[in-house]
């Protein structure tokens, strides 16, 4: 991989995002396809022009031009997606100025649109990336109202255009934190989300006679219209098994709507009801505690159960979704060593996500997807792994960080002719 | 800071207490008057008893012994709640109630020791009710020790048994600029937080740098008492007026002890800064800016004490040489950074530069689902300190995790490492616990199994999960 990253060094900022004609070959590559056709051992992968061409362990002649990259025996897998983050709103959490994931002093709630405040060039897209997180859903938080807004889908290669779908969701907050806000209890909770379903769905109508609707304002009803009639996803957060029950339980008397529902730490207590209702499920594997009084059945196990039972699980680093969305492998890994098949958790962090927000050509290395891949230096899901290199629409990543720039700054001080804190790095 | 002293005066009214404590009476043999009053430095007293069990004999195991040793096929040997044998090859004793465990293809290291951690005094469920870890009434609280405000029945102590977590440190939280006394815990379920006391752990000091207590207090706009400190300025003075009291006491309880006379009213925060004066108490200070710890280096000098250890320390790795020199160490995260400023340039390599640098180096958790999972922690800091160039083995990357957070928690002759003598708290992994794949399936704390994964009798069951949704379910 050294001699790759050398040859690549000078063209990485040019080749990202250019969509210049490029083609690659990455040989030697134990491929995780995520198709039927599994783990692929020898494989070689051809990128063509932002795509991947092909998959193939045979010998035929690689493509005249192509960039060859020796894999080495590793690890290559499309690119990961991180299906529930806050990655690009904000620099500094408890510096205000800096954070741009809730707007509790806003009158505006479902027009919110955290596309507006997605920042590419944040510090925290690149360590993202050097994760091997190639995707991104972005969700605002709620700040006073259960509906916390719009979010947005996006990839990690911090160049400007890099946002897929700007309006991707609706997020509504539910459960306690639902509750709190609403204004005291579930019931309020659920009150104004009925409410405010119903005001979108005869928008405009409602609002020719009166300017306010029974919940949601002018605007905020027209933004909540695509994902009141089904044709745009509303991310439900939830983790008490009533809850649950209570959202299928909606879902079945508004049958168009597109639900997700993230969370769920006690979503195995109701796993045969959300199979049933086909609401797949964003989960961190992580969460084992009681947390909270909706947590209580909180088990390591409930990836496993979950996908037991036919739920669409899709996983998520939920802890520090703003700076650690990376994190969502290790989460992975610790899925496997609690039940969960490795391919299981692959899928969930790749092919799963891109089913569930429908990122047609991503989450799998086949003919003509989107050319976003990694090439590990390890088994992608332990913690001792790291890419060595991340693709992103068919184009080489820089490497690079805020974070890598200040390791090599301290890396091996040495007493030199001015004192160290005296530098001036060139990049 | 005249409110906290107003709110001491009250304490003040409790003279020395007449207490002729055995444990305690170190202040009076320096006197010849046997009437001298003591003061009683351990009216708490642990009643941690080790659980009762058979001797055990592990064998076949690939050994990390938490000091920097590696035995790829080595046997421990556990008799009367001690370590008493490890090796390649070591004497079978002769005993019917010898348990044997084959650990072929099993990992075996010392237990993980957390020094940072607030179990109890923030457990689950995180309601309101249970905010007990920052007294949050003053920035100066030296007063208040952890172990008052410890819930034993925090589920969040099964699951970090379950991570291989046998000993840790409860700590105040960090909103104050001295927030109380720590407690040193073995990690076995108990009744009282006595019944989980470390036998013989010295007590510990919290303080806090940096943006905490000023954002507490000063921007609290007046809400806490106190209005101060509004600035890193402010921090250090609020640091020295309280250091300056603290000398000035000693310096009253050292006259009463030579020349007798009126003793010095108790003063319960200035007795907790005194001990750490004296080298009693160890002090483990919140400080992630490198600016701010070389400050306090300075600070400790002035006022004539030692930090034990930096917590958070996330720029560690910019003064690791300072750090090295001073001999202090840095408790640190994998790869925590950014939430907020000071915490911004934090990088993958902190751990294993600061180990680099011949610092000590400790995987601390400051968290309930971190502590689950530190040996995975390890992992990540080692990896990528190989990554950037440093060649650290598992064995030596072991003692970030055990016989380093002992020393900064003043056990190490105890615990802390796989050595003849030592307490029996041992952990057998399924896997190599760098592996996320790895899980502890056995943990012994002081000889006794205390969890099993493969047998629930094993896996102890907090009261408040008692008929909820998961009761004694895997966690």
């Amino acid at each position: 991989m050294i001699r790759f990253i050398f040859l690549f060094s000078l063209a990485l900022f040019t080749a990202a995002g250019s969509g210049l004609a490029q083609t690659y070959a990455i040989t030697n590559a134990k491929a995780w396809t995520g198709t039927a056709r599994g783990l692929i051992e020898g494989a070689t992968i051809i990128i063509v022009d932002g795509r991947i061409a092909e998959v193939r362990t045979n010998d035929a002649a690689l493509p005249s031009g192509a960039t060859v990259i020796d894999a080495e025996g590793q690890w290559v897998t499309p690119g990961i997606i991180s299906p529930f983050s806050r990655v690009g709103l904000v620099e500094v959490n408890a510096e205000s100025s800096t954070n741009d994931i809730a707007a509790g002093s806003s009158s505006y709630s479902v027009a919110l649109k955290a596309a507006d405040s997605f920042n590419p060039r944040a510090s925290t897209v690149p360590v993202t990336r050097l994760d091997g997180v190639t995707r991104l859903v972005v969700a605002p938080n709620a700040g006073d109202d259960i509906f916390a807004g719009r979010g947005l889908t996006a990839n990690t290669s911090g160049a400007p255009g890099s946002i897929m779908d700007d309006d991707a969701f609706v997020y509504i907050r539910m459960g306690e934190g639902g509750a709190g806000i609403a204004g005291g209890s579930r019931s309020a909770a659920w009150a104004r989300l009925r409410a405010a379903l119903s005001d979108a769905r005869s928008f405009p109508a409602r609002y020719l006679a009166h300017n306010e609707g029974d919940a949601l304002t002018r605007v905020d009803a027209q933004a909540f219209g695509a994902a009141s009639r089904g044709d745009q996803m509303i991310m439900v957060e939830a983790h008490r098994a009533s809850d649950i029950l209570t959202l299928i339980a909606f879902s079945q008397r508004a049958p168009q709507l597109n639900i997700v529902l993230v969370g769920a730490d006690e979503g195995w207590l109701v796993a045969d009801e959300l199979a049933a209702a086909n609401i797949p499920v964003i989960v961190d594997p992580f969460q084992n505690l009681p947390a909270s009084f909706e947590q209580l059945g909180a088990t390591s196990e409930n990836a496993a159960r979950l996908i037991e039972a036919g739920v669409i699980t899709a996983f998520s680093h939920l802890g520090d979704n703003t700076h650690q969305s990376g994190l969502v492998l290790q989460s992975a890994g610790n899925a496997v060593a609690n039940g969960v098949s490795h391919d299981d958790a692959l899928a969930a962090i790749t092919i799963v996500p891109a089913v569930i927000f429908g990122m047609d050509g991503l989450g799998a290395l086949e003919p003509d997807a989107i050319g976003d891949l990694v090439i590990w230096d390890g088994d992608p899901l332990e913690v001792m792994s790291a890419p060595t290199q991340v693709f992103i629409d068919g184009a080489p990543q820089s490497m690079e960080s805020r974070q890598s720039r200040l390791r090599d700054r301290y890396l091996g001080m040495e007493p030199g002719d001015l004192p160290y804190a005296y530098k001036r790095d060139q990049e | 800071m005249k409110h906290w002293i107003g709110a001491l005066m009250t304490g003040a009214l409790f003279a020395l207490a007449g207490c002729q404590d055995a444990g305690g009476s170190e202040d009076a043999a320096s006197g010849d008057d046997d009437d001298r009053i003591t003061i009683n430095k351990d009216p708490y007293p642990s009643t941690y008893e080790a659980i009762s069990f058979n001797p055990v004999l592990i064998t076949n195991a690939i050994i990390l012994d938490g000091e920097g040793g590696f035995i790829e096929n080595g046997s421990v040997l556990m008799q009367g709640g001690d370590i008493t044998a490890f090796g390649a090859d070591i004497d079978i004793p002769d005993d019917d109630k010898l348990i044997t465990i084959d650990a072929a293809g099993k990992w075996v290291t010392p237990g993980i020791i957390d020094n940072h951690s607030h179990l109890g005094v923030y457990p689950s469920p995180s309601v309101s009710a249970h905010n007990d870890g920052n007294e949050i009434s003053a920035p100066v609280t030296a007063e208040v020790w952890s172990e008052h405000g410890i819930w034993p029945q925090d589920p969040g102590f099964t699951r970090a048994l379950a991570g291989g977590v046998t000993s840790m440190q409860i700590l105040p939280g960090s909103a104050n600029l001295f927030g109380g006394r720590g407690v040193v815990l073995k990690n076995v379920p108990g009744r009282s937080v006595q019944d989980m006391k470390f036998p013989g752990a010295p007590y510990t000091l919290k303080m806090a740098c940096g943006e905490n207590p000023k954002r507490v207090y000063g921007y609290g706009g007046g809400r806490f008492p106190g209005g101060a400190p509004y600035s890193r300025m402010g921090n250090l003075a609020g640091y020295r007026t309280a250091w300056a009291e603290a000398v000035e006491y000693k310096r009253k309880l050292d006259d009463y002890l030579e020349d007798g006379g009126d003793p010095p009213a108790r003063n319960l925060e200035l007795e907790t800064l005194v001990g750490v004066l004296e080298g009693d108490i160890l002090v483990h200070m919140h400080c992630y800016r490198a600016d701010e710890m070389v400050q306090i280096l300075d600070l400790a000098d002035e006022f004539g004490y030692e930090v034990t250890s930096f917590h958070h320390a996330v720029e560690s790795y910019k003064i690791a040489d300072r750090l090295a020199e001073a001999g202090v160490c840095s408790s640190m995260w994998a790869d925590w950074w950014g939430f907020k400023m000071e915490a911004y340039d934090g990088v993958r390599e902190n751990i294993p530069m600061v180990h680099d640098a011949g610092a000590c180096a400790i995987v601390h958790s400051d968290s309930d689902i971190g502590i689950q999972r530190l040996n995975q922690e390890a992992a990540k800091a080692l990896s990528d300190g190989r990554r950037a160039g440093l060649e650290i083995s598992k064995a030596d990357a072991w003692q970030w995790l055990s016989l380093n957070p002992a020393k900064s928690l003043g056990v190490d002759e105890q615990t802390g490492s796989i050595a003849p003598g030592k307490d029996g708290d041992v952990v057998i992994w399924s896997a190599d616990p760098f592996s996320v794949y790895a899980q502890a399936e056995q943990v012994f704390v002081d000889g006794a199994l205390v969890f099993d994964r493969n047998d629930p009798a094993r896996q102890p069951v907090m009261d408040f999960e008692l008929g909820q949704p998961g009761e004694g379910d895997a966690k």
